[in-house]
């Protein structure tokens, strides 16, 4: 963050608590803030006059679960049972941990516009959670999946460049600020192309594989996606995120995400570090090992 | 080492390879003859980092033998022309009607021994000795005098004796934890995020770096590692949080970015032969960055860890600066290689235990 916020931090400052219950409070309300691009005076900026995104940020809610609108249920993966359906084998020693929390959803106008054919491929992956979710075999997260995890992430903004660290999985996009051209090959966190709209900073991400997902309910995309997204700052603390998402042969029209982003305001706030490759070597190679461990 | 070169790396590696035969960089007298060089300045006033960066070269670490520190033009001369031959070579067409490699692997090491790897189309690990300060350099580290990495102590040497056993207790096949690092997707070979941040000797030998009034971050391209170094007065991490890459601060001595680092990880130094250039929890390195022309970083560090080595040790490291877009190493997300790897040595178990019952 710039010298210019640290200044005006004090001004607004607030206890961790503060802004856990305003995010209760206005969470609902997110879609109803400016996303205009109209200025806004109290935000702190860079030397050039941008609005200063440095900083680490995090979406608060349930969007990484579902982004649609969602009843809490039992678990990710269930299995029939005599009278209703319970959590699947693997994953009933969680108990309520593994139980999905409800969420109001993110994506405007409700539900996604899906193509018959890919709601049913969204079906099959919901059924199929535990063996498909790329989130589960620590794959990179994909755009915009990657921004509402329950993981924060950090931007590093400068005059020349605009660089967002996440803490899952070591991801990173380095979104360029002069048009790289075409994307040279697929890959799972994109081509990322930023360009600033007034006070809201826009980022064109292309060039996707069809490997990444949108939540943990098995939305999906293929390699035709574009993410359109819109960084707007509307106070020092929080950014209205919005994500147009375009992929004619999964979806029947455009559609939208919004959410607000908010500002780790702990003072000495740090970025972790989640690299967990390590961590799904049993799960990925454990039935490898020369002498398994698994009963 | 296996073959775990995803698509993307595959492409990238071509395209590095080709750009640096097609390209050689400018050298730093062509470029103060064409025209006087500023000092880039970010908007705090610091020397501007920011760029991509690649410290690829042919100068290994440590010093070989009997070798003097600055090389002689004839000694650049048969280095650079060895690697040359060497890259020449291999480029060579395949024989489409050649034998199989023969079973086991035709006996030599490396990535392209064994049974066939890569040739060298596909490695980017430079073709060019290190030049620091106008010097060309017979190995990065420098101090000692000697260029090579101080003996252990005594301690160092026991640890190392114990961690060497408590490899022995397994064949190196038997468990994914058994694997190197790299080819468990989890970092790059040897040192190359650090730090010290040095070059791997095989290829993406590529940095990105942004700095803004309070952090440097420095990416490293394999395995897409992200240091974040926060300026100013340091506030350590706990004892027991050691990150991947330590704990970095950083701060300005004139032009010059001094980072500091400790916490490293216990593991990153205990268990893995791979991992370069192991250390104690005691750890402490200590990087310099100063940029010197527009296509050069000076990076010198300092490695002080008295229950390891018996003296402080440094280097000194040309980061040049790398024109091109760095592509995303998604390596873990198509690591069929440690998948084969474990797979292979199971086949193996099997067919011996086959054996082994027709033989009774």
């Amino acid at each position: 963050m710039s010298s210019d916020f640290k200044l005006s931090r004090g001004k607004f400052s607030r206890s961790v608590l503060g802004t856990l219950l305003s995010v209760a409070l206005v969470s609902g309300a997110g879609c109803a803030q400016r996303t205009d691009g109209a200025q806004h005076t109290d935000i702190p900026r860079t030397a050039s006059g941008k609005p200063d995104m440095n900083g680490i940020w995090q979406a608060l809610g349930n969007a990484h679960w579902d982004i649609e609108p969602h009843l809490a249920r039992a678990a990710l993966a269930m299995q029939p049972g005599p009278v209703v359906p319970v959590p699947a084998e693997e994953v009933l020693a969680f108990g309520a941990v593994g139980a999905v929390p409800s969420g109001q959803g993110v994506v405007v106008g409700g539900l996604i516009p899906y193509l018959p054919e890919a709601l049913a491929k969204r079906q099959e992956n919901k059924e199929n959670w535990l063996h498909s979710d790329p989130e589960i075999k620590c794959y990179l997260p994909g755009v915009p999946r990657a921004n509402y995890m329950q993981f924060p992430f950090q931007i590093f903004q400068s005059e020349s460049k605009f660089f967002i660290a996440y803490e899952y999985a070591g991801a990173y996009r380095d979104i360029y600020l002069e048009d790289p051209g075409p994307p040279q090959v697929d890959s799972w966190m994109g081509q990322s192309f930023g360009q600033w709209e007034g006070d809201t900073f826009v980022v064109e991400v292309t060039g996707f594989n069809d490997q990444t997902w949108f939540d943990r309910a098995g939305n999906h995309h293929s390699a035709a996606l574009k993410v359109t997204e819109r960084y707007n700052m509307t106070s020092p603390d929080h950014l209205i995120y919005e994500a147009t998402i375009e992929d004619s042969e999964t979806f029947s029209r455009p559609w939208v995400i919004r959410m607000p982003l908010y500002r780790n305001i702990n003072v000495d706030s740090r970025l972790g570090q989640f690299k967990c490759v390590e961590f799904v070597e049993e799960l990925i190679y454990g039935h490898l090992r020369k002498h398994l461990i698994r009963k | 080492m296996t073959f775990l070169i995803p698509r993307l790396i595959l492409l990238l590696c071509c395209g590095l390879l080709l750009l640096g035969l097609a390209f050689p960089v400018v050298s730093q007298t062509q470029v103060r003859e064409t025209k006087p060089w500023v000092m880039p300045r970010t908007s705090n006033g610091h020397p501007d980092l920011q760029g991509n960066w690649t410290n690829a070269t042919i100068t290994p670490i440590q010093r070989p033998r009997g070798r003097d520190r600055v090389l002689t033009p004839d000694q650049v001369a048969g280095i650079e022309g060895r690697r040359q031959n060497l890259i020449d070579a291999s480029g060579q067409p395949s024989d489409p009607d050649r034998e199989a490699p023969p079973v086991g692997g035709d006996g030599s090491t490396g990535a392209a021994g064994g049974v066939g790897g890569y040739n060298y189309f596909y490695i980017d690990a430079g073709d060019r000795v290190a030049i620091f300060n106008g010097e060309p350099r017979s190995s990065l580290v420098v101090a000692p005098e000697d260029g090579r990495i101080p003996p252990l102590t005594g301690a160092a040497r026991e640890a190392r004796r114990e961690a060497s056993a408590l490899r022995r207790v397994f064949g190196q096949y038997d468990n994914p934890e058994n694997r190197p690092l790299g080819e468990r997707c989890i970092k790059s070979f040897g040192s190359n995020a650090g730090p010290p941040m040095l070059p791997n000797y095989f290829y993406n030998n590529n940095y990105t770096i942004v700095q803004t009034a309070d952090h440097i971050m420095i990416m490293t391209e394999m395995v897409h590692d992200v240091r974040i170094i926060r300026l100013g007065e340091p506030k350590p991490l706990a004892e027991n949080i050691r990150p991947w890459m330590g704990d970095s601060w950083g701060w300005w001595e004139g032009d010059t970015l001094v980072v500091e680092t400790t916490n490293l990880p216990l593991r990153q130094v205990n268990g893995h032969r791979y991992v370069y250039p192991g250390g104690s929890e005691d750890m402490k390195v200590t990087e310099r960055f100063t940029r010197v022309d527009e296509q050069t970083i000076n990076y010198e560090f300092t490695v002080d860890d008295p229950t390891t080595y018996t003296s402080a040790w440094s280097g000194e490291v040309p980061f040049k600066a790398l024109d091109e877009l760095v592509y995303e190493y998604a390596c873990h997300e198509a690591n069929y290689s440690l998948f084969n790897v474990l797979s292979g040595a199971r086949a193996e178990e099997r067919e011996a235990a086959k054996k082994k019952e027709e033989g009774r």
